[in-house]
């Protein structure tokens, strides 16, 4: 398992996302309130760019009449059909048995460590006082 | 120091060499309010101006729900240049086009000058969008033919609409909706048919409309996902009707496509159709042979969207019975519920079916080359 440095922290602030090729794969990596999500840039229902889609949240639902919304700005819903996937697992919540969207691991490295680590960097200029957004793959 | 650089790329999968498909349901939309001025007199200019359009339905913008995405539509079917989705051709060229290989394209416009109840309006709207579909598309890309779009509840001014296109080649057929002010096969409808007969044009039966009728037949749902399966149940009205009044007896020639309703239900409705007939056909005694017999030799059926059993043998069988010589693949660009080509089709159909599927079955109702 590769480990990419994606960008400083500064420029993937909360509630923003980036979208990047890494090795042939399609990838995006969130910043939801601090946590950081990488996943599969392509919906497994049809193909489309997933992660160019809305972040909603999750309406659940245990008797009609009664909604509850939950996981605000953590699903993510395809900008064809719709299909809503967890962005903290890839679990898809049409069919959960069937669908999933690769979820990649994303956290904060310190710059010395990443220096001194075995990551790749993507365009990122890397200097050891800043800290580092690092996608797993 | 053990940190590689390389290019960053935010570009798109590489353009893989495909099959060369038709795709028979493509939605263009005007890209401002008022771009179809300068194909409509000022007389129709001032009166949009003054008292806007009239429809059937109450709402008067059209659409009751917002449709599951911004304008029905792709979320990434936003053109670069700005305007709604499905407004520009060159983003069309470059988002649907080129990568799947499109080699026909026809372009059934919504909100058009259908539904509206002044019938002169109507036909002014109509006639001014399919110039619009000729100086905007059909003119500037080869592979686009363009449907005409015709004022659906006045016969007489539709059909003069089809002879007037009649022979133009940047259209290859006539543009009806499914939900109107009666069932298709009405008396008030005929003149389309004899019209489009004439133009050896099949006529194409689009899910939606205004007709002014609630969207199911059970009255006005709650929720958007009941329009979404109103559609076929609207459709089945419609071609039943056409069966009953005898349209296809009477216009033998006719083809009619039905565009976006899904198919699956065909045997199931024509069977029915079959049974009943056999015993109350002294009622209908214009409708001369069962009814399976001219559906299956006058519809043909748009793929978009296909019904995705679990089973892909009961998708294979609905599709025998229909004939894989009937089936018109579809995308439906850019709207959300766009189907894509390379995932549409499940694997074990042979060559010759997914020849025809894709592109055989098109080519050859729209009579292209």
């Amino acid at each position: 398992m590769a480990r990419h440095v994606i960008a400083p922290v500064d420029e993937l602030p909360p509630g923003t996302r980036k979208f990047l090729e890494i090795d042939g794969r399609p990838i995006a990596v969130f910043n939801i309130k601090g946590e950081y999500f990488g996943l599969m840039n392509r919906c497994p229902h049809q193909g489309a760019a997933l992660c160019e889609g809305p972040l909603i949240g999750l309406a659940q639902s245990s008797e009609p009449g009664e909604i509850e919304y939950t996981k605000l700005g953590e699903i993510i819903r395809c900008p064809w059909h719709g299909w809503e996937f967890d962005i903290r697992t890839g679990q898809s919540y049409c069919d959960p048995r069937r669908f999933r969207v690769k979820a990649y691991p994303a956290h904060v490295e310190p710059g010395a460590s990443v220096v001194k680590g075995p990551y790749v960097a993507e365009t990122i200029p890397v200097k050891v006082e800043s800290d580092y957004v690092v996608v797993e793959l | 120091m053990n940190i590689q650089f390389r290019e960053q790329t935010d570009s798109v999968a590489p353009l893989t060499v495909k099959t060369a498909i038709a795709d028979c349901d493509i939605h263009p939309a005007r890209a401002t309010r008022t771009e179809l001025y300068p194909y409509l007199a000022k007389r129709w200019q001032h009166h949009l101006e003054v008292y806007g359009v009239h429809a059937y339905q109450g709402m008067m913008e059209g659409p009751p729900y917002p449709k599951a995405q911004p304008n029905a539509s792709r979320r990434d079917a936003y053109p670069p240049e700005g305007g709604p989705q499905g407004s520009s051709l060159s983003f069309m060229q470059k988002q649907l086009l080129d990568p799947n290989n499109v080699q026909l394209g026809v372009l059934n416009p919504l909100n058009t000058g259908q539904g509206i109840r002044n019938h002169e309006l109507s036909a002014a709207l109509c006639s001014a969008i399919n110039d619009w579909q000729i100086d905007k598309w059909t003119s500037k890309d080869k592979r686009l033919k363009a449907s005409i779009v015709v004022g659906n509840e006045d016969g007489l001014s539709a059909a003069a609409e089809i002879r007037e296109r009649a022979g133009d080649r940047n259209f290859v057929q006539v543009l009806l909706l499914s939900r109107n002010v009666e069932p298709l096969g009405q008396r008030r409808y005929w003149p389309i048919y004899q019209a489009a007969e004439e133009a050896g044009l099949p006529v194409g039966v689009h899910a939606f409309g205004f007709g002014g009728n609630p969207i199911t037949p059970s009255g006005w749902p709650s929720y958007y996902i009941e329009e979404m399966v109103g559609h076929s149940q609207c459709q089945q009205s419609a071609l039943a009707s056409l069966v009953l009044e005898g349209v296809f007896e009477r216009f033998p020639k006719l083809k009619m496509v039905m565009i976006e309703a899904g198919f699956g239900w065909a045997p199931s409705l024509a069977w029915r159709l079959d049974k009943v007939w056999q015993r109350l056909r002294s009622e209908v005694p214009h409708v001369k042979r069962p009814p399976s017999e001219y559906i299956r030799e006058q519809v043909w059926w748009t793929t978009q969207p296909m019904e995705d059993p679990e089973r892909r043998e009961d998708l294979f069988d609905v599709i025998k019975w229909i004939g894989w010589d009937r089936l018109l693949f579809a995308t439906d660009y850019p709207h959300w519920d766009y189907d894509e080509p390379s995932r549409v089709l499940p694997a074990g159909v042979s060559e010759a079916n997914r020849e025809a599927f894709y592109l055989g079955n098109a080519k050859k109702l729209y009579g292209i080359a």
